[in-house]
């Protein structure tokens, strides 16, 4: 019967998530990188053998009463008519009772083991702001604020615990990235706590999950797992002030003549603003506009030129510059290393 | 074994199907209009269903077109927020309700005896209650931003997640054409349930007594306690959402101290049991066609009666299963992940009397049982991910996901849509007195078999590689293409075979073969009247002995209250 | 589901299973269940959010319990005794005694009067005085919206408990009747054990100062 095809879905998904050994653009929750994606993973396997086993057996006694119990042509007597059964019907009470108490048991294990209310030893702690529609990412005791991308540092044993605290600016978000763990909410009136781990250098990414109006398909997360020296050397950058450079003073002033500065803070100037991202760094970022576009050059003067042409229905407007202006600004821009 | 049917010529008092004679366009469509006969009613529910059905599966395929391919710009983000609003209210509101409505309208009065429901002139206002709501929310269309602006659809969700239907995020009326279609269709549902719970306990014929009560009855009876007790808590909390929006209120609202928790809350309180309403209907169909169709009486009927009624039980508590990714502590979690779990045991007892009753019966496969077995197979699997979906911590993974999407597919397309086309299979001779064509049936069961396997299968492969739902684009890095362009390609062949049902719908209504009375030589009492019965539906008030009356009196050897 | 045949045959069945129960009885309580799940609902989120406000006024600083005349407990003793005056009207119908009835019933209706006179006069008071309105904070919203929805099932049944005492006057209600009449007083004594309800969760239990 076709249905069974599901399970064969299910299947062929694990089969080629797990046969591919480094795929970290696919974020599959079949590929984990750290603990609390691995335990939930072995529940998914728990889950995969019983269901299937239930399955196996369903089909196969609907299986049964399709090819053995077909109507003969001609034979217009009627089967005999069987009321019921009570210990068969006993039986299939009881025994789902006691699958499903298994299963409740193992689960609820995992529930406790991965909820955490406090950080695990050595954890990079993060608090994760969600926006219409980018991510902030604020690192308190290293007195860094950036966004869309979270680096985070391995320790000597090749794990990066990471402990977010999750806040929201606006509506609902969901912070999921499927290698490192679960997904928790992001929610307005509540903060909440999410326990991830890495466990080797890499790049792995996820997407808000929760739908938050016109442009939730873009509010990529990227996380960088990074060894513990090129973590400090981005920690350092990220700690200064925007960079000075006169080649590029004109755009400067630009940016801080327009209203741009109600919006974005650029440290060590007077633009100050916290309804978008900080762009002190800006061109630490490989993407911009939450995964819409590649931080090139061009990319980045068609965003500031139009950024609802990039990403329409974001929240930044056109700032309705001249072509110049956004070559000069841009200019500029490109210098925030 | 055929009871007085077979009679070719039927008369009747007033025809209720193109099978008979037509007066005058006008003259019927005044009849139509005032009626509050319960058949003409049911039809109309069923009709405005599967009308609804159409435009709410077209939406789909609109965003399927889009999502076929990665990066696609056939639809704004916005269009396709709104389509996927549309398309999920649509089909629990304006598709599943009304189908569920019409049919239990149709037949509940048919399967006890009686003449009409207790309050017919209610049933009728509950009837265009829910037409005007969803005339209401498709008005958004038109209205939505207001009479000069351009119209828009709602496009915050089926289920509306506050603060983002604050008046801050959702600017414009579309969010409140939302809350009132709905609204008003819910306070119509609310009063048809009451009339239905009315007409069960109050109507029923000489000797049936509850545990005589064909099963269709029972389930019915269940899903109608269910609506009356889970409708109106969604209603006060639109009234909230709504004062809210038009009033100034602070319900919702984070920044006054309002929570966002609340609306998922009451929500589900009121979705979970909602979607058990959906699905307890199908349970409803299928449990009277499967025996049909195997010879054979229902596996169990005690313990099937009694897993309705524990499934309506543990549905009202079970919503926060819904909300395992907020952060809610782990006690709650694990609370409710045992009660859902729970909802398996009741529901698996009716999967497992459904196939016993199927194990040594003589089975026929029409239509209404292919139909049947597909639901069986779909609905088996479309539950396991239930299961899946209710142990916390893979939830937390696949939440929001594709993987759900894929879940609630298959057991709103897989269970309930199927059950639905078996029951049309199987009732359409009674209610037009024509049967359909098997041919056509036939072919749109294996198109749809195939078509919905590849669609709803394919989903939850891209939700477990990490595609969350709701996005109106993807890029291709994320290897969920091929998954994706299988989806959309499963589509294709369910558009094949609804249109070929829509054809078949039309061309029996005229053209399909006289059915007579009872063409599935079945047992229940609506058998035994005129297809399509008379206003009056039975010409001496029936008496039964058993829960299959029409049995007894094919077997008078062996008769059935002998063994009850 | 024994498997011993029975020999004899049943007698048929004398009766409707459900005799003695009347289809408006069960609509009449149905649409009760209907509406405390719609109050329920209203009301669980009002204690939500006791303590909840970050806006004052909080409800000890606008609420006031008293006695005196037009205040709450004053207009709550009117509303709830005009159920027992409701159900000595149906008895008197019962009774046949029309008179009686329609001295009763009358004395109902103003009974719901004044308590609907005083709800307004108490949010004049906290509109006009206090500046509290459903926009105002959160305590606003609940305290208006769950007030509010109670008022307004006080205003239907009042029209209908009008309705009837006009046809009652005009000579149109006949003890036959006593049915239906029982079932309006059946709306009006859920509409007052609502109150009761709604009394003790807003002005008892959400009344007190909580930090
Ligand atoms: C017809 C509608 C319907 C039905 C019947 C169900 C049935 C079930 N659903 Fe589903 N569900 C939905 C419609 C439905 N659901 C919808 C619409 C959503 C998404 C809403 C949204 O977010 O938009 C959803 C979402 C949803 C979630 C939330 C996912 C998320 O958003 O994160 C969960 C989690 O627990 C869940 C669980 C279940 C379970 C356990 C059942 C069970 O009732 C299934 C029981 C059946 C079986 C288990 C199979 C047969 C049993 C046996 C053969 C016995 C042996 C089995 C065992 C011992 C396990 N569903
Ligand atoms: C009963 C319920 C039901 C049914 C039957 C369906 C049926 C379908 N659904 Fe839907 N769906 C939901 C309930 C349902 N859905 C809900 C509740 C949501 C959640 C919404 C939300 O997130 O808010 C959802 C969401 C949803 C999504 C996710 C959107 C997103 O998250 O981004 C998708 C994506 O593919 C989808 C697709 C489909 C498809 C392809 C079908 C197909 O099976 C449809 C097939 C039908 C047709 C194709 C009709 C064609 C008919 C004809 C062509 C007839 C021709 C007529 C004449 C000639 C007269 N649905
Ligand atoms: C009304 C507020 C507002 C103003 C004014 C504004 N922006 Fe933005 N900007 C945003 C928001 C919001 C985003 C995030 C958009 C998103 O990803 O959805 C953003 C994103 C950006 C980004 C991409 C950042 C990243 O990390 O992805 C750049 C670059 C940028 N803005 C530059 C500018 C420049 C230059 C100006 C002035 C000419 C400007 N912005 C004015 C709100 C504003
Ligand atoms: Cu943020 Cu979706
Ligand atoms: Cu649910």
């Amino acid at each position: 019967m076709m249905p069974a095809g599901i399970l064969g879905w299910v299947m062929a998904a694990s089969c080629s998530a797990a046969a591919a050994p480094i795929a970290p653009p696919t974020p599959s929750m079949f590929d984990p990188m750290g603990e609390p994606a691995s335990i939930i993973l072995n529940i998914t396997w728990l889950l995969i053998g019983i269901c299937g086993a239930i399955a196996v057996v369903m089909f196969t006694l609907i299986g049964y009463a399709i090819i053995r119990c077909r109507a003969v042509e001609g034979d217009d007597r009627e089967p005999a008519q069987i009321y019921g059964s009570s210990p068969i019907e006993l039986a299939w009470t009881v025994i789902p009772l006691m699958i499903v108490f298994v299963l409740c048991m193992v689960s609820a294990r995992g529930i406790f083991e991965l909820e955490l209310e406090t950080p695990p030893e050595g954890a990079t702690e993060i608090t994760v702001t969600g926006h219409r529609w980018w991510w902030e990412f604020e690192y308190e005791d290293l007195g860094i604020i950036t966004a869309g991308e979270l680096h985070v540092p391995l320790d000597d044993n090749s794990v990066a615990d990471m402990f977010l605290t999750l806040k929201s600016a606006d509506v609902i978000h969901s912070f999921w990235v499927p290698q490192l763990g679960g997904k928790t909410d992001v929610i307005p009136d509540r903060i909440n706590h999410l326990w991830l781990q890495g466990n080797r250098a890499g790049t792995f990414v996820g997407q808000c999950a929760e739908y938050c109006g016109t442009q939730h398909a873009h509010m990529l997360i990227k996380v960088i797992v990074e060894p513990r020296e090129q973590f400090d050397a981005w920690v350092a950058t990220q700690q200064k002030d925007a960079v000075e450079d006169p080649a590029v003073a004109q755009g400067k002033h630009l940016f801080l003549r327009t209203s741009c500065i109600n919006c974005h803070t650029v440290r060590g100037t007077v633009a100050n603003g916290t309804f978008a991202p900080d762009l002190t760094h800006l061109m630490s970022r490989s993407e911009i506009g939450s995964g819409v576009a590649p931080n090139t050059p061009e990319n980045l003067r068609e965003w500031v030129f139009d950024p609802q042409n990039i990403k329409p229905g974001c929240d930044m407007p056109s700032m309705k510059l001249t072509r110049d202006e956004v070559d000069l600004i841009c200019a500029w821009l490109e210098t925030l290393k | 074994m055929r009871l007085a049917g077979d009679s070719e010529v039927s008369t009747l008092e007033t025809p209720i199907g193109p099978a008979t004679g037509r007066p005058p366009f006008l003259s019927q469509l005044h009849e139509w209009v005032t009626t509050v006969d319960h058949k003409k009613l049911g039809s109309m529910y069923v009709v405005c269903g599967i009308i609804y059905m159409i435009i709410a599966g077209l939406e789909a395929s609109m965003m399927r077109w889009q999502l076929a391919w990665p990066g696609q710009t056939v639809l704004t983000p916005e269009e396709f927020n709104r389509l996927f609003t549309m398309h999920g209210t649509t089909m629990v509101f304006f598709v599943g309700m009304p189908i569920l409505l019409g049919s239990a309208n149709i037949m509940i009065p048919l399967m006890i005896g009686a003449r009409d429901l207790a309050f017919p002139r209610l049933n009728a206002f509950g009837f265009w209650l829910f037409l005007f709501g969803s005339i209401l929310l498709y008005f958004s269309y038109f209205g939505g931003q207001g009479l000069y602006g351009m119209g828009s659809a709602p496009d915050v969700g089926w289920f509306a997640y506050a603060p983002l239907t604050e008046r801050t995020y959702s600017r414009g009326h579309s969010t409140d054409y939302w809350i009132l279609g709905i609204f008003v269709a819910g306070i119509g549902s609310t009063a048809t349930g009451i009339n239905f719970i009315a007409t069960i306990l109050g109507m029923r014929c000489r000797g049936m007594t509850l545990m005589k009560m064909p099963l269709f009855v029972w389930i019915m009876l269940v899903d109608a306690i269910l609506i009356v007790i889970a409708l109106p808590p969604l209603a006060a909390a639109q009234i909230m959402l709504l004062f809210d929006r038009l009033l100034g209120a602070h319900f919702f609202d984070a920044q006054a101290g309002g929570s966002a928790l609340l609306w998922q809350n009451l929500f589900w309180f009121f979705g979970h049991p909602e979607v058990y309403i959906l699905i307890l209907p199908a349970f409803a169909y299928v449990t009277e066609i499967i025996p049909v169709f195997s010879r054979k009486v229902i596996f169990g009927y005690p313990l099937m009666v009694a897993a309705t009624v524990a499934i309506g039980f543990i549905s009202l508590g079970v919503w926060v299963h819904h909300m395992f990714s907020v952060g809610l502590s782990p006690l709650i979690n694990a609370i409710f992940m045992a009660s859902t779990m729970l909802v398996g045991v009741p529901t698996g007892i009716k999967m497992f009397n459904w196939t016993a009753t199927m194990i040594g019966g003589k089975i026929r496969f029409d239509t209404p049982m292919l139909f049947s077995i597909g639901f069986l197979c779909q609905f088996l699997m479309g539950g396991l991910t239930g299961i899946f979906l209710a142990t916390v911590p893979f939830d937390w993974q696949v939440s929001d996901s594709y993987f759900v999407v894929g879940h609630f597919h298959y057991v709103l397309f897989g269970g309930l849509i199927f059950g639905i086309l078996a029951a049309t299979f199987y009732w359409y001779p009674k209610v037009t007195g024509r049967m359909m064509s098997e041919t056509l049936g036939k072919w749109q069961f294996w198109l749809l078999i195939i078509g919905f396997n590849m669609t709803f299968g394919a989903m939850h492969v891209s939700g477990l590689l990490g595609m969350p739902r709701r996005i109106y684009t993807y890029q291709t890095e994320r290897g969920w293409d091929l998954w994706n362009l299988l989806t959309s390609i499963g589509v294709i062949f369910q558009i094949a075979a609804f249109t070929l049902f829509a054809i078949n719908l039309l061309h029996s209504a005229f053209k399909g073969r006289r059915a007579g009375d009872d063409p599935w030589d079945a047992w229940t009492l609506e058998w035994s009247t005129t297809s399509p019965p008379p206003a009056h539906n039975f010409d001496e008030d029936p008496v039964v002995y058993s829960r299959r009356p029409l049995w007894d009196l094919k077997h008078p050897e062996d008769p059935d209250w002998k063994y009850e | 589901m024994s498997t011993a045949p029975m020999t004899a045959y049943p007698t048929p069945p004398e009766a409707l299973p459900q005799d003695g129960m009347s289809n408006g009885k069960f609509g009449i309580g149905l649409m009760i269940v209907s509406e405390i799940t719609f109050f329920g609902t209203l009301i669980a989120a009002y204690v939500f959010y006791i303590g909840r406000d970050i806006n004052p006024p909080y409800p000890q600083d606008v609420l006031e319990v008293s006695i005196a005349p037009f205040k709450v407990l004053f207009n709550s003793v009117f509303l709830l005794i005009s159920s027992v005056w409701i159900w000595l009207a149906v008895r008197a119908m019962r009774k046949g005694r029309m008179g009686a009835f329609i001295f009763w019933w009358a004395l109902t209706v103003v009974c719901g009067a004044e308590f609907l006179v005083g709800t307004g006069m108490e949010w004049y008071d906290m509109i006009v005085n206090d500046g509290v309105w459903i926009g105002t904070n959160l305590f606003g919203s609940g305290f208006y919206t769950v007030v509010g929805f109670h008022a307004f099932h006080v205003t239907m049944g009042l029209i209908v408990l009008t309705l009837i005492l006009i046809l009652a006057l005009l000579g149109h209600v006949t003890p036959r009747n006593v049915e239906k009449i029982d079932l309006v007083s059946w709306y009006w004594h859920f509409v007052d054990g609502i109150w009761i309800v709604v009394f003790s969760v807003v002005y008892i239990f959400g009344n007190q100062a909580i930090t």
